[in-house]
């Protein structure tokens, strides 16, 4: 089989944002997988283990993007893919990336592609489903099961904490939520592997796109951070007092109850 | 006249809520459009169309097919790609929920626009509409515009108020015939897993629990204050690790991102994964035994104090004021 990731790297979760002249600071930032595009690593290997083939995991980033796939070659992938943008877009969006890897994947025989649910940065969740139109393939998102007999491919796909049970086909895209699996760490051996493994650096020009096929749809204008919260209050007294007042005030002053 | 398409979501048979949220935000972004409703469905979509009039939206548009019965982005993509055609819309919105995540950037693809996902807040500045969106979950927001052509968004439920209700309105509703071809994805089986009661992304009250609340029976008691409160029931990434509850009620980085009027946490210390999930929300309440929990920092009120101690105090205390109203 041919099994694909798209991987994205994402601020570490610990990282604090930093916001100046409206956009995030990310000189010093440490980067992780998006760990969302982790269960989609995990999930891939696994699916190869079990039915044969290779996993390429693909990004669209820049050079310091190397390190997030060594990671998932380290996990177990075969082969990396780096289409690096860095030098030729400025700006772009989910339309942006789609176009990118949808040019990418235009000469490939595809079985499936995973990617992340979503990644948590930017959040917004489009670049899957986007593709596998753009592909003209199915593809089913957030699952937490995936089960390939033959051609037919057997999801259960969370929704909103409901499960449902889908039935499909190949080629196929899904997009991996939290309880797929539990995505490994690589070992010191698979790091020492990963550094053999192939990684593909491409640039536009080798996807023979031009920055102008790729002009955002969308233009951020903004980032601010939220309001300082006003630090709260801390209720004092017997516990019995406290609830009592945490009730009024719940009532009456912030008027939420 | 610009036109606005609102693409409507029930559930259970009753509209979703965030559909006459994403009524009101149409509004917000062409205030002198028309507004047109869509809805699919296999069958009695009359009903909730007239619904739709009643929030706010002049007209609507069903597509009625026993393929249409549960939702598919296959099946829906082709009802709403075909709507559409027809009407030429200015501007798409819809809730930024499972299914809202999962067809409009399929049909953004298919359209080749732009689309803005999980917007909080639209605004008119210099004659422009500009969207907000929270990013890097919530620890930030972008201010978006979109460049040019359909101005396609996503809204986040409990966000943008929904318009008063009236049954005064009316408006034509309008069934439309789509031939829908062949599901590539099937669905076979739907289990519920979800835990009675109110949605946690909708809900206007969040219970959470943490670590601290020690087994499934502690979560038992948050429902019980949660059912008094018409409230839903959400929980730390420790407590769905522990087996306490299902990850489905997982509120975080990782989990579901919930910016209700009041969150009241119990026996969460506040990890920065977990204020990503919550922080945004309007009032926060934490009860915890370690005065120097993170949680503190971003409460607006905070009891000290063991939560098992607070929780049937606070019940009791709930319940008198229930009997007051």
């Amino acid at each position: 089989m041919n099994i694909y990731v798209l991987l994205k790297k994402t601020f570490d979760t610990e990282e604090k944002i930093v916001v100046s002249d409206g956009r995030i600071e990310d000189d010093s930032a440490e980067y992780i997988i998006n760990p969302y595009d982790e269960y989609a690593v995990e999930e891939a290997i696994k699916q190869r283990d079990e039915h044969g083939g290779e996993v390429t995991v693909v990004t669209v980033g820049d050079e310091d993007s190397e390190k997030q796939l060594r990671t998932a070659l380290a996990m177990g992938a075969d082969k990396a893919v780096l289409i690096n943008t860095e030098d030729d877009l400025e700006e772009g969006d989910q339309y942006t990336t789609t176009e990118i890897l949808a040019a990418y994947f235009e000469d490939k025989d595809v079985d499936l592609i995973l990617a992340g649910n979503v990644a948590i940065d930017e959040a917004s969740g489009q670049v899957g489903p986007r593709l596998a139109e753009k592909l003209d393939i199915p593809f089913v998102t957030t699952i937490v099961g995936l089960d390939i007999e033959n051609e037919t491919v057997h999801i259960e796909k969370d929704v909103e904490g409901d499960v449902e049970k889908v039935e499909t086909s190949l080629p196929l895209l899904v997009t991996c939520q939290q309880g797929l699996n539990e995505p490994r760490y690589p070992s010191l051996p698979g790091i020492m592997k990963a550094k053999k493994k192939p990684l593909e650096e491409l640039e536009l020009d080798d996807l023979d796109l031009d920055e102008d096929d790729l002009e955002p749809k969308t233009e951020t204008i903004d980032i601010f951070l939220p309001p300082e919260k006003e630090a709260g209050r801390i209720l004092e007294g017997e516990i019995e007092d406290q609830v009592k007042e945490l009730v009024s005030l719940l009532k009456d002053e912030a008027k939420v109850l | 006249m610009s036109k606005v398409l609102v693409i409507g979501e029930s559930r259970d048979g009753t509209l979703r809520n965030v559909t006459f949220e994403a009524i009101a935000a149409a509004k917000k972004i062409k205030s002198d459009g028309e507004i047109v409703g869509v809805l699919c469905g296999d069958d009695n979509l009359e009903e909730l169309a007239q619904e739709l009039i009643y929030y706010g939206a002049n007209r609507v548009v069903t597509v009625a097919d026993e393929k249409l019965g549960h939702y598919t982005s296959d099946g829906y993509g082709q009802a709403v790609k075909a709507v559409i055609e027809d009407e030429a819309p200015d501007a798409i919105v819809m809730g930024h929920t499972a299914i809202g995540k999962d067809l409009t950037p399929k049909i953004a693809s298919k359209l080749n626009t732009g689309l803005i996902s999980d917007v909080t807040e639209i605004n008119e500045e210099d004659g422009e509409t500009v969207f907000i969106r929270p990013i890097y979950s919530g620890k930030a927001f972008e201010k978006k515009v979109i460049k040019e052509g359909l101005v396609f968004v996503t809204i986040r439920p409990n966000n943008i108020p929904a318009l008063e209700r009236d049954e005064s309105l009316s408006g034509e509703v309008e069934s439309k015939d789509v031939e829908i071809k062949d599901l590539r994805t099937i669905i076979k089986e739907v289990i519920r897993k979800k835990s009675e009661g109110v949605d946690l992304s909708e809900a206007s009250i969040v219970i959470a629990g943490g670590r601290a609340v020690k087994s499934k029976e502690g979560f038992d008691s948050l429902y019980e204050l949660a059912d008094l409160l018409g409230a839903a029931v959400g929980a730390s990434r420790g407590a769905c690790d522990a087996g306490y509850c299902d990850y489905s009620l997982q509120i975080g980085q990782t989990g579901k991102v919930v910016t209700p009027d009041l969150y009241i946490a119990f026996g969460i210390s506040g990890a920065i994964q977990h204020l990503a999930g919550m922080s945004n929300s309007k009032v926060i309440v934490a009860v915890n035994k370690d005065p120097e929990a993170n949680i503190f920092n971003i409460a607006d009120y905070g009891i000290v104090g063991d939560m098992f101690e607070v929780l049937p105090l606070l019940i009791e205390e709930v319940k008198k004021i229930k009997a007051e109203n």
